[in-house]
């Protein structure tokens, strides 16, 4: 037949060989990998997958959040409380992590989509603190203090003793391995099901909603189901992160599972950084966020006022962060999700 | 050497380009009409010469000086105002308000004011208090008119001023013109309805496809020339 | 009795937060810029007048006449470099370069000021209050209340009935018509911005005098602010006083329940508003 749609390009068949090596070699890591690496790979980890769907969020489904540390801080002290009170495992209790923050979603996005734009995001946050006050009421997790995951939870925890014998390593960094490889898990996941669901018909929806509202609505795409499917995606994501970060940390208090500096400011900087509306960006993104604490770690506050100035001049000079500008030049696109007309001799797809 | 002249005008939208080395002049004391069909670019026109679509600077030329790639607040400063499109009145301003804003970039003083605009359109002074877009179609064009004049300008822009109102409120709205230009206003009256343009110029351009296709003066002009330049020698 | 008296001081606090709040709405009105650095500018505004007492010996209420330029120029400068650049159809720009300002802002008062909790000084005016009947009414709170009202007084006045006014109002209907009358709409934004950072110099007096301040308590602010705005209306600001009122009493009723109530229980207030008046009590007719 005549032409064809594909989106597959060059580059991207190429990334996606190197990816598979990359992925080998990070599966491979706690081999050869100190401690300490492997917590730092936990962290770049949890903050990419908290930075995708953040960007799921703001950059393709319009909806700018700043509240996410709700469902983080949610998915955590979900973890803590089924872990605590129901005797569940730590790392089963993660999935569990994921529904605590679909629950506070629903009423948060009842809430929330009655408010444009700006106040969207102002919304978000105000029920970010309503949950955490109200979690600072919950006696039993210890209140405004917080508290830790018992002893014998954390020791007898699911893949740790296999862990143990199978690095010749102590229990506790064991449990780092474990959240380092599910951490992993998380993150190929989820960039795999973000790239997926942009090229199925709701991804294409979902750029038509972001770019024209009502020329979307026009033909036929339901605007206020793809926000809905979008944040409760992302409240899911953002939870399940939140319940793997405390399962590593194995201690929470309100005011840090909660806080908007951690898990929101970070993460808006991360993906303006990188490069919003795109997968690459906040992979790129959180390797410089990374860089830069390593550099500032020392000088305290001049760290978030030198993300803030990046992020800002960022998003004046260059809005399409740096990985638009490398792929403006390049024309590389390691995620493509446009489709492109083909003439018939080169398609295959 | 004119009052206002514009010199191989072009303009674009992104990449659609919709004038095409436009060349008119406006004389000191004179009526010009630019008619044409939907499409020709007499919009684009009027709003490249306020400034709302900035220029290479020799594009616009006003009283000798050059200022196309002045923004809009500058021209209306130097005696340029313009009666946009649709009236655009401020709905959150009532008539009054409307009126004085027009004075906001240029206060030189001149023949129209407050009482001389109520004088040349008496309805708006019994509606002085209501909201701009409470007032019917044609009054709502007086009151652009109006806005416009209060800067006391050199040059009055008219962009499709009747459209939209019946005709005899447009009667009602042209009869404005002579006072207009008797207070030393020359003015550019951009006209869809060609009767009503030749009626009031001095002189016609008529525009097609960003173009400049005839121009002349009305009794110049017959009827199969300007059928030609408005809509194409082949229809 | 008590609760009587708890509702008044409930109305009085709701006229600090209506200050905290009138600047966002001013310039909410006029450019549909939200701004999340507005908690932080009040308190950077309570800094600058702290910086000007313990510099110059002044008393707070003088200090604050010197700080007002001084903001008013920031806020011109702000907006004309740097927030004008942002503002367009595309929602992000100006949400995400208010955000990092809002961090920056938090930064660097904590590199310059330290966490250290500070106070304005006060004097026995300040710390005075009045009798009426029963209830006792602080000097300070009713300060605040009248700053609020005379604050709201005067920008209707400047709204309805001056030539900068009727410009604010043109320009935030339709900016491209309003430059056709010869205002230039990014000195306009440059102007209100800067009007909002001397009501934010006001509502920063009153931050300092009433409570302690350290460099992190913008966010909560501005979320004062927002919800005030949004319960009075977008644009109205005898609405965000209402707004603020709401916030106020709901805030000391809580507290007098439990005192850890009293934050959660403004913010219940704003949901339920938010609830069964999505647009606010006083929407405005066309937006």
């Amino acid at each position: 037949m005549a032409y064809t749609v594909q989106t597959r390009t060059r580059a991207s068949g190429i990334a996606a060989i190197i990816g598979a090596g990359v992925l080998m070699a990070l599966v491979c890591l706690p081999l050869f990998a100190s401690r300490s690496l492997i917590q730092d790979m936990f962290l770049i980890l949890t903050m990419l997958v908290l930075a995708q769907f953040w960007n799921l969020l703001a950059g393709y489904g319009g909806l700018v959040s700043i509240g996410q540390q709700a469902f983080v801080g949610m998915g955590a002290y979900t973890l803590f409380g089924v872990v605590i009170l129901g005797g569940v495992d730590p790392v089963a209790a993660i999935l569990f992590s994921g529904i605590g923050a679909l629950i506070i979603a629903v009423p948060t996005a009842f809430f929330a989509f009655r408010l444009n734009g700006a106040y969207f995001a102002i919304g978000t946050w105000v029920i970010a603190e309503v949950v955490r006050l109200l979690v600072a009421q919950w006696k039993t997790l210890g209140g405004g203090t917080g508290t830790s995951l018992p002893r014998e939870a954390t020791r007898e925890m699911w893949f740790v003793e296999g862990i143990e014998t199978l690095f010749g390593v102590r229990s506790a960094a064991a449990r780092d391995i474990l959240a380092y490889w599910l951490a992993l898990a998380l993150a190929v996941a989820t960039i795999g099901g973000i790239y997926w669901l942009l090229r199925t018909r709701r991804g294409l929806a979902l750029a038509a909603v972001r770019d024209n509202i009502e020329a979307a609505k026009s033909v036929g795409v339901d605007a206020v189901r793809m926000k809905w499917v979008v944040f409760l995606t992302s409240a899911f994501g953002t939870g399940l992160t939140g319940g793997l970060i405390y399962m590593q940390k194995a201690r929470i208090s309100p005011d840090a599972a909660f806080s908007v500096t951690d898990w929101t400011a970070y993460v808006i900087f991360i993906v303006v950084i990188g490069g919003i509306g795109t997968i690459e960006g906040p992979i790129i993104g959180v390797l410089i966020f990374f860089l830069l604490q390593s550099l500032l770690a020392d000088f305290g506050s001049w760290y978030l006022m030198t993300l803030g100035v990046l992020a800002i001049t960022i998003m004046l000079v260059a809005p399409r962060g740096l990985w638009g500008l490398l792929s403006e030049r390049t024309g590389l696109h390691l995620f493509p999700v446009r489709r492109r007309l083909v003439a018939p001799k080169t398609s295959e797809t | 050497m004119a009052l206002l002249q514009t010199e191989g005008l072009t303009a674009h939208y992104g990449d659609f380009q919709a004038l095409f080395g436009v060349d008119i002049a406006l004389n000191e004391a004179e009526v010009v009409a630019i008619i044409g069909a939907n499409g020709a670019g007499k919009t684009t026109l009027m709003r490249s010469i306020s400034g709302v679509l900035r220029n290479a600077p020799s594009m616009v030329q006003f009283d000798g000086a050059v200022i196309g790639n002045q923004p809009a607040d500058e021209i209306m400063a130097q005696g340029v105002a313009m009666v946009p499109e649709g009236r655009k009145l401020f709905p959150s301003l009532s008539v009054e308000e409307n009126l004085l804003i027009g004075t906001y970039g240029r206060k030189t003083g001149g023949h129209w004011s407050l009482e001389t605009i109520y004088d040349l359109f008496p309805i708006l002074r019994e509606k002085r208090n209501n909201p701009g877009t409470a007032l019917s179609g044609g009054q709502q064009q007086m009151v652009a008119i109006g806005r416009a004049l209060m800067s006391n300008p050199r040059v009055l822009l008219c962009d499709e001023i009747s459209l939209g109102l019946a005709p005899v409120v447009i009667k009602d709205i042209y009869k404005a013109v002579p006072a207009i230009k008797a207070a030393g206003a020359s003015l550019i009256v951009v006209e869809q309805d060609i009767g009503q343009a030749m009626a009031v110029a001095d002189r016609v351009y008529c525009m097609m496809e960003g173009r400049v296709t005839l121009s002349g003066t009305p009794e110049s002009l017959n009827r199969e020339a300007i059928h030609d330049a408005y809509f194409g020698a082949a229809a | 009795m008590i609760w009587v008296d708890t509702i008044v001081q409930g109305i009085l606090l709701g006229g600090l937060y209506a200050l905290f709040a009138a600047g966002l709405s001013l310039v909410f009105g006029i450019m549909r810029l939200v701004n999340l650095a507005h908690g932080d500018l009040i308190v950077m505004g309570a800094y600058l007048i702290l910086v000007l007492v313990t510099l110059l010996g002044l008393s707070p209420f003088i200090a604050v006449l010197v700080a007002m330029p001084l903001m008013f120029a920031l806020g011109w400068g702000l907006q004309k470099f740097l927030l004008n650049r942002t503002l367009g159809d595309d929602i992000l720009p100006p949400l995400l370069v208010t955000f990092g300002l809002s961090i920056v802002l938090q930064n660097a008062l904590l590199e310059g000021f330290s966490a250290d909790s500070q106070r304005l000084p006060t004097d026995a005016l300040t710390t005075a209050s009045v009798q009426l009947g029963s209830i006792s009414l602080g000097v300070m709170p009713l300060l605040t209340f009248a700053s609020a009202i005379l604050v709201i007084v005067g920008l209707n006045q400047l709204f309805y009935r001056t030539s900068l006014g009727r410009a604010f109002r043109a320009t935030s209907d339709d900016a491209v018509t309003a430059s056709l009358m010869g205002i230039k709409p990014a000195n306009i934004f440059a102007v209100a911005t800067g009007i909002a950072l001397i009501i934010v110099t006001i509502a920063a007096l009153y931050l300092g005098l009433r409570s302690n301040f350290d460099p992190n308590i913008g966010p909560a602010r501005l979320i004062y602010a927002f919800e005030a705005v949004i319960i009075g209306g977008l644009g109205s600001l005898w609405g965000t006083l209402i707004g603020g009122i709401i916030i106020g009493v709901a805030q000391t009723v809580g507290a007098a329940i439990n005192p850890e109530w009293q934050i959660l229980a403004g913010h219940i207030a704003f949901l339920v508003v938010l609830l069964i008046r999505p647009r606010g009590l006083f929407p405005r007719a066309h937006d």
